[in-house]
């Protein structure tokens, strides 16, 4: 059982830290939570780009945003992600497991996975 | 949807957008029923909408024409013999409640499923909404309220934070504790 003391050390953990971040990421993963991406797995997909992104240690560059229906359903679970002056790039049909790959290679590394993109299910 | 806790995570979803401060879902099985109910304090609907939800081809989308989230429920419900409602106010205490039942035993009952999951993805995506949750089976219960946690954190740390998203989750993937 997890106790309320836990909480109080990660309140006693975290002071200070939290400030810094806010505001300063320039990165937004937006994962589509409406009926169409739920009941397609993006509860999985949200959940892996939110603890990727913290342990890669990506926080302060990338926040994990939830949206409604993006509007191609059939392509659900969609990710897009964000990046100020750059173009948009939109996943589709998301895995936990494409969402570590994504996270890796184009949040930290800068490079889209292309082969996951709507460009390419599109072909 | 493969599990309840999915449709929860959908309907919640829509309490969500109606603009509630609380929202409170709790899960009570007893003996062969477990009774679900999702009551928010968000904007509420009109008579003539809270008729029409059951119906997949009313929504308030824009993208398309379908909405599937009350109608899956209600399926759910209904193909394990249970039963569905929905009411709604607008005005003086406005809010919607939505309750759903099952038979656990019947052989179209879908499993509860990640409920500690689908709780983790609500707070993370509204986290300064309170949510509860009332989580009651013959093995014992399990509970949780945003409002007392954001006590315990102060204003510093928000419950989005991911060791607080993990605190969540632990506490309820953790085995029922028995009641007193």
């Amino acid at each position: 059982m997890k106790s309320l003391e836990e909480l109080q050390a990660i309140r006693d953990r975290m002071k200070g830290k939290v400030a810094l971040r806010e505001g300063m990421s320039d990165i937004r993963i937006v994962v589509g939570m409406a009926t169409c991406g739920i009941a397609a797995g993006a509860r999985p997909v949200l959940n892996a780009f939110v603890e990727e992104v913290e342990r890669q240690g990506l926080a302060d560059k990338a926040t994990v945003t939830q949206t409604g229906c993006i509007g191609l359903c059939r392509m659900e679970p969609i990710v897009e992600v964000m990046e100020s002056g750059k173009e948009k790039v939109t996943y589709v049909k998301m895995t936990a497991e494409k969402a570590k790959r994504v996270v890796a290679e184009h949040i930290k590394g800068g490079n889209p996975v292309y082969e996951y993109t709507i460009g390419e299910a599109q072909k | 949807m493969k599990e309840l806790s999915l449709n929860i995570l959908d309907i919640a979803q829509n309490s969500v957008k109606a603009g509630a401060a609380h929202i409170d879902i709790s899960l009570i099985e007893q003996g062969n029923i477990r009774a679900l109910t999702i009551e928010d304090d968000g904007c509420g609907m009109p008579p003539e909408m809270v008729r029409a939800v059951t119906d997949p081809f009313t929504t308030t989308r824009t993208t398309r024409p379908v909405g599937m989230g009350i109608p899956l429920l209600k399926l759910a419900a209904e193909q394990a013999a249970g039963t569905f409602r929905i009411t709604s106010r607008q005005g003086e205490n406005h809010g919607t409640c939505v309750f759903a039942s099952f038979q656990i035993d019947h052989i179209d009952c879908v499993p509860v499923g990640d409920l500690a999951l689908t709780m983790v993805t609500l707070v993370q995506g509204s986290p300064d909404i309170d949510f509860t949750l009332d989580y009651r089976t013959r093995e014992g219960k399990k509970e949780l309220d945003t409002a007392a946690m954001r006590e315990i954190l102060g204003p510093d740390v928000p419950l989005d934070a991911p060791a607080v998203l993990s605190w969540i989750h632990e506490l309820l993937s953790a085995p029922f504790a028995p009641e007193p």
